[in-house]
């Protein structure tokens, strides 16, 4: 059993969601990034999403697109991204999962990313442009390492098609809640709730809510419906507030660390 | 199956860039959208739906006598097909006594071949009861021939326009106001083409259930690449028959430029089963392929994921995408279509790659002999044309695409003459 499965295993029994973070590696800088995992893990979060930078994230908002952009700054790649999570995985047990667009694993070579990415000690990845159909490969390569591919259904996805990709995805299956991309909103949509409700009918394996969701408010509220809750844009805003332009490129402030961790312990406690 | 046109022609040579030709016994992809190794479909779930659906509705307008008549009559009768064949006889001459057929597609409405492809898509949005259509654009020819369409069918357009774009094309960014269309700058990534589409890409994720995105190259997820191929493929058509008339048989050598590579598939398309027929597709090398500012994505790129398809791209060693220059600002886009990718591997087409120099030097030299501006793009087809006149057979017949006119580009080119004393 992988950490993503044994983690879900514990919380249901416990009947509690999972709060998973997420954050772009390398934003504004590697030291941070580690630093921030080993926080957000101290803080009440049950799994972490790393996300490896790309520069066309057609999926994103301007929140995401902008640390993209800032990790880009500084040039971060997949080398990096496995150095931090093994430097990491010394300290702490917490499972990660690597959000990333497909051209950078294609380009790295799809076996060879497997290998390292297991290495390294990442659990799963969420790759957005990758449908079902063109995955075959990967998650050949990902299986073989280990590594849990986890696929993705919007409030759009028919039911048949839920059901083919709630079959081949693996640790657990991304609910996208909104039709568009990722972003704080204020509003959760109200169909939301109906949505989980019928594919979580659909399939035994989890299921985690994200796109859209930033307050402990929506949290609380979701923490029922779904296995999971993502929490993406609310947590990058954070760390651009705490970010710095310097003469020596970006900067983050020495408080940056804490303000995160401070609101992911708050999320965590809207999951409870 | 071996063709009579060509079986006279077996003294002749190409041009070596073209020598290799192998006949593909099929052509179009296969269900899923792929050309061999290329194309398919990688975008995010939310628009599976959608591009399930433009290609089901695609497919059944494509056998629909209606659709196809009403298209037919638009092409006719508003942006005014078929174009000519025209022969190119002083700058034949001036070649070495070749002979140039040049399809003028710098005679349509709106000035490019951009508009066969926008009436098609939007008149198959309007049947599908879209509301409201979005594209991208870069050097604002694509934006334009999209509001123009939309107009026509009047129909909600937003077209989205890198910021570096809309300041240096900024004519072109009043014509779409002036059809009614809003222009949207975009400030994300590097502010051109790659950067537009992304952002139409998300636009389209959030608006998809009553708006429709009009790609204006044969890039992006299946079925855009086959779709706007289809589009474009009147262009052959026209011109396969029009040469029959004039010659009595088939080009020696097709030249087009390549950016995302419609131009040149709409006139490649009807030919590719015609061994003996060869094909070149020019792409820009803008300040050099051995620089970091062209858009030799096939001369130079290696295949990778970028918009929805697998295909040459212009990438780092970790797949960020790099970003693109030509003088043309129509080619000015670090991918290609898949279809041209799996050409390339099949040796069907010769893909080469001409600089600003020479494609200013292939502008001048069609003005001066012809009285003809070429759209920078297309002048790039022209400089190749100089090229490979001085290693074809006299009498070669070379049909070349001028895919659209110059009329756009002549500030730019008159900044640059200026800025070299007149020259
Ligand atoms: C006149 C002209 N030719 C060629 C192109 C390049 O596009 P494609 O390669 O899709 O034909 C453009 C694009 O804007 C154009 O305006």
């Amino acid at each position: 059993m992988n950490r993503i499965d044994r983690t879900f295993s514990k919380l249901r029994k416990k009947q509690e969601s999972a709060l998973i973070p997420f954050i772009t590696t390398g934003d504004p800088d590697l030291v941070t990034t580690e630093a921030l995992i080993l926080e957000m893990d101290r803080q009440g979060a049950d799994i972490i999403e790393l996300g490896l930078p790309f520069s066309d994230p057609l999926a994103d908002g301007p929140t995401i697109q902008a640390a993209s952009q800032r990790a880009l700054r500084n040039h971060v790649n997949a080398l990096d991204l496995f150095h931090v999570i093994s430097s990491a995985r010394h300290k702490t047990d917490i499972p990660i999962v690597l959000m990333g667009y497909y051209n950078p694993v294609l380009q790295y070579g799809l076996d060879r990313f497997a290998e390292d990415a297991a290495a390294a000690g990442i659990d799963g990845t969420i790759i957005p442009d990758l449908p079902l159909e063109e995955a075959g490969s990967w998650m050949k390569a990902a299986r073989r390492c280990g590594v849990a591919n986890i696929f993705l259904v919007a409030p759009n996805t028919p039911e048949g098609r839920i059901r083919k990709i709630a079959r081949a995805t693996a640790g657990f299956l991304y609910y996208v809640s909104v039709t568009g991309i990722t972003g704080a909103r204020q509003e959760i949509p109200p169909e939301l709730s109906e949505g989980l409700q019928s594919v979580r009918k659909m399939t035994k394996k989890p299921v985690a809510v994200g796109f859209g969701i930033s307050r402990k408010e929506q949290v609380s509220m979701l923490s029922g419906a779904a296995d999971g809750i993502i929490v993406g844009s609310a947590i990058v805003k954070i760390i651009e507030a705490g970010t710095e332009e310097t003469e020596n490129g970006l900067k983050a402030s020495p408080e940056l660390v804490d303000r995160v961790g401070r609101f992911v312990r708050e999320l965590k406690d809207a999951t409870l | 199956m071996p063709n009579p046109d060509t079986e006279t022609k077996t003294a002749f040579r190409l041009p070596p860039v073209a020598e290799k030709c192998v006949v593909r016994t099929k052509s179009g992809p296969d269900r899923k959208g792929h050309f061999g190794y290329f194309g398919g479909k990688f975008v995010p779930e939310i628009l599976m739906p959608a591009i399930t659906e433009l290609e089901a509705e695609y497919r059944k307008a494509r056998k629909d006598r209606s659709f196809k008549e009403e298209l037919r009559e638009i092409l006719r009768s508003y942006v005014g097909r078929p174009t000519s064949l025209y022969e190119a006889r002083r700058l034949g001459e001036r070649l070495g006594g070749i002979r140039v057929f040049l399809k003028r597609e710098d005679l349509t409405h709106t000035g490019a071949h951009k508009i066969n492809n926008t009436i098609g898509q939007v008149l198959l949005a309007k049947r599908m009861g879209k509301t409201r259509i979005i594209a991208e654009t870069g050097a604002g020819q694509h934006g334009v021939a999209t509001a123009t369409a939309a107009a026509l069918m009047d129909l909600e357009c937003e077209i989205y326009m890198g910021r570096k774009d809309t300041v240096r094309q900024s004519m072109n960014v009043f014509r779409m106001e002036l059809a009614g269309a809003k222009v949207i700058p975009v400030d994300s990534g590097t502010r051109t083409l790659k950067d537009a589409i992304n952002e139409a890409i998300r636009d389209w994720v959030t608006n998809v259930h009553n708006t429709h995105y009009v790609i204006g190259s044969v890039v992006g997820p299946h079925p855009y690449p086959v779709m706007v191929r289809d589009f474009q493929s009147v262009i052959g058509k026209e011109a396969r028959s029009q040469l029959k008339k004039i010659t009595g048989g088939l080009p020696d050598l097709i030249i087009a430029c390549v950016g995302g590579g419609s131009n040149a598939m709409g006139i490649f398309y009807p030919f590719v089963r015609d061994q003996g027929v060869g094909m070149v597709g020019v792409e820009a090398a803008g300040e050099g392929v051995d620089t970091d500012h062209h858009s030799a994505t096939l001369s130079v790129g290696r295949p990778g994921v970028l918009h929805g398809t697998m295909s040459y791209l212009l990438q780092d060693r970790w797949g960020q995408i790099k970003g693109a220059h030509s003088v043309a600002p129509g080619l000015d886009y670090p991918g290609v279509g898949p279809e041209h990718s799996a050409l390339k591997e099949s040796g069907r087409v010769k893909y080469v790659a001409v600089d600003d120099e020479q494609a200013l030097a292939g502008f001048k030299l069609l003005c001066e002999t012809e009285g003809i501006i070429p759209a920078l793009e297309s002048a790039h087809a022209v400089a190749y044309l100089a090229e490979a006149a001085e290693i074809l057979p006299k009498d070669s017949a070379v049909l070349v695409n001028l895919s659209g006119r110059g009329d756009k580009d002549v500030e730019t080119v008159a900044e640059i003459f200026r800025e070299r004393g007149g020259k």
